[in-house]
């Protein structure tokens, strides 16, 4: 799986979600499918699970914990929320594994092409919107990072 | 028997929509209350034909609007029973009056080592206030707890009370309980020792029917869009020996008697807590929700909600690894729960898929969540033109979305 995926770029793991999505006839199999990628994500080291990692959303609380190796950032996430821990794990898909600049060269749009778009607005405050932003300002500090290296 | 909900429906528009296909459910009105079409008509013929700033002007639109708000204060105080028009000041909601008296009775009264009692379910409206105020006159602010069953432990009351205790600030009805607390209790026992008591009524209210004057509170506080009526406009009832004593909250408008760079006077009550141009169309749509609720009659409604309550409460009940949060033998209007390995967010935002609205989250009462150790709750709110069929759907809906985990 993991080999497969770096072959694949940002943009082509999105559309093989996509289409994973697309076989959904109603939304309750599709929040299924999401609850259930949500229990099977691998949870987050506990010494990650910190307050400093934490990005607070109103409802649901998201850590997100992320290391720079070999030009790569690999991101480990979770939240309490399983809908949200689904939507997460998605999100690790595409981004953990990427150097800084294929993660700011991307914007998940699978999220709405699923048809799940309203988890990304700021008046759902899960916290998704925020990691989003977060993923990126870590890939842009790292970018810097390397440009002085 | 009443209510005829078909009837009744009929006025409120909006609930007659689908939502993600479903028809619509609305168990959030706890949160914002529905507006009878009598209220956005009423609110719509001021703003097309009349509008214009008040007590400010001698032209006729200006007279016309200055009437229509002094007429919806003196509704608001018939609604409430206040001895005259000059008690009921207009604000932009119960926050907002509940920071009035924090602030202004804070600076007339309270000093150093003095007391303010709260109770452990308050919504943090009345909780932030009073601590801001403490935090800047160095005194105490203390709670009283409620016991696991929602039920404020009104005996350990008497012996929290101190010399140094200048104002009890109690919920009506807690926002996330649903417990109808003592207040008539609490009252009588406060005024034998002179102590002032502010209720936070913007739960109790739309229950039931309020006297401040057999009440004898000191103060009374609500809003607007709990009452059917516009958001952006809230009442503070508060007793004239009090608010003559008490320094204005904000500076400006209509609360200025006159100014000049040495001294200002200040403007006589009411206005002299109402600075800046007010929500005059607020008022105007408050006053109007008051007169529809009034046709409807507030005591066969509050019988009606509170079975609504009773069906939703043990149809709950019925579900395996429910949680109730809350169970006050006198209980009014909202049910807080969780069910046992569902988060909150997630059931939300399942329900919404079946045109369900509830609440979920901290609900406004970190104490409260820290009292059960939960992060979060769910929360169905009821009103009068909730039915029984809706109940049904809403607990059939819960055993459908469990299975989902």
């Amino acid at each position: 799986m993991i080999k497969n995926r770096k072959k694949m770029t940002i943009d082509e793991i999105q559309k093989e979600i996509v289409d994973e999505f697309s076989g959904f006839e109603d939304w309750m199999d599709k929040y299924s499918y999401l609850i259930e990628i949500g229990n099977e994500l691998s949870p987050i080291d506990p010494k990650y699970k910190i307050e400093i990692n934490l990005i607070r959303g109103c409802q649901s609380r998201v850590w997100l914990h992320q290391e720079f190796i070999g030009g790569k950032i690999i991101f480990e996430a979770e939240s309490d929320a399983l809908i949200v821990k689904g939507l997460v794990a998605l999100l690790l898909r595409i981004y953990s594994g990427r150097s800084p600049k294929e993660i700011l060269a991307s914007e998940p749009r699978f999220i709405d092409e699923i048809g799940l778009r309203q988890h990304l607005s700021p008046t759902r405050s899960n916290g998704l919107l925020a990691m989003v932003r977060q993923m990126k300002l870590f890939a842009m500090a790292y970018e810097k990072i390397s440009e002085k290296k | 028997m009443f209510p005829d909900i078909s009837i009744i429906r009929k006025d409120f528009p909006i609930l007659d929509q689908s939502i993600n296909g479903k028809p619509l459910i609305y168990f959030d009105n706890a949160a914002t209350a529905q507006r009878p079409i009598q209220v956005i008509e009423k609110m719509n013929e001021f703003s097309l034909h009349t509008n214009a700033n008040i007590h400010r002007a001698t032209h006729t639109l200006a007279n016309k609007t200055t009437e229509a708000f002094e007429s919806a204060r003196e509704i608001v105080r018939k609604f409430v029973n206040a001895q005259e028009p000059a008690e009921i000041l207009f604000t932009h909601g119960t926050t907002e009056s509940l920071n009035l008296v924090a602030f202004s009775f804070g600076e007339a009264f309270i000093s150093s080592g003095d007391e303010v009692i709260v109770t452990e379910m308050e919504h943090h409206a009345n909780i932030v206030p009073w601590q801001m105020m403490c935090e800047r006159k160095g005194a105490i602010l203390k709670a009283i707890p409620f016991a696991d069953n929602g039920e404020l432990r009104f005996d350990l009351l008497d012996s929290m009370i101190t010399e140094k205790t200048k104002i009890i600030a109690v919920a009506h009805v807690s926002n996330t309980l649903g417990t109808v607390n003592p207040i008539a209790e609490i009252i009588a026992l406060a005024h034998t020792k002179h102590i002032p008591v502010l209720i936070d009524g913007a739960q109790g209210v739309p229950h039931f029917k309020i006297d401040v004057l057999s009440l004898d509170c000191d103060f009374y506080a609500f809003s607007g869009h709990k009452i059917y009526g516009p958001t952006g406009i809230g009442v503070l009832y508060g007793k004239r020996k009090w608010l003559d004593r008490m320094p204005p909250f904000m500076g400006g408008g209509e609360m200025i008697d006159r100014v000049t760079f040495a001294k200002t006077t200040f403007n006589q009550l009411p206005y002299k807590f109402e600075a800046g141009t007010p929500n005059y169309v607020g008022a105007i749509g408050l006053a109007a929700a008051i007169e529809y609720l009034e046709t409807l009659d507030i005591q066969s409604i509050a019988a009606y909600e509170h079975k609504l309550l009773t069906e939703a409460t043990s149809r709950l009940k019925q579900i395996e690894g429910l949680m109730i949060y809350g169970e006050a033998p006198q209980k009014a209007g909202v049910v807080s729960f969780n069910i046992e390995g569902i988060h909150p967010f997630d059931l939300g935002t399942l329900l919404d898929q079946l045109g369900i609205a509830v609440r979920t989250g901290r609900l406004c009462a970190d104490p409260v969540m820290d009292h059960f150790g939960v992060e979060n709750m769910v929360r169905a709110s009821f009103s009068f033109y909730n039915s029984f069929d809706e109940i049904e759907v809403f607990y059939k809906a819960l055993i459908r979305l469990k299975s989902m985990f």
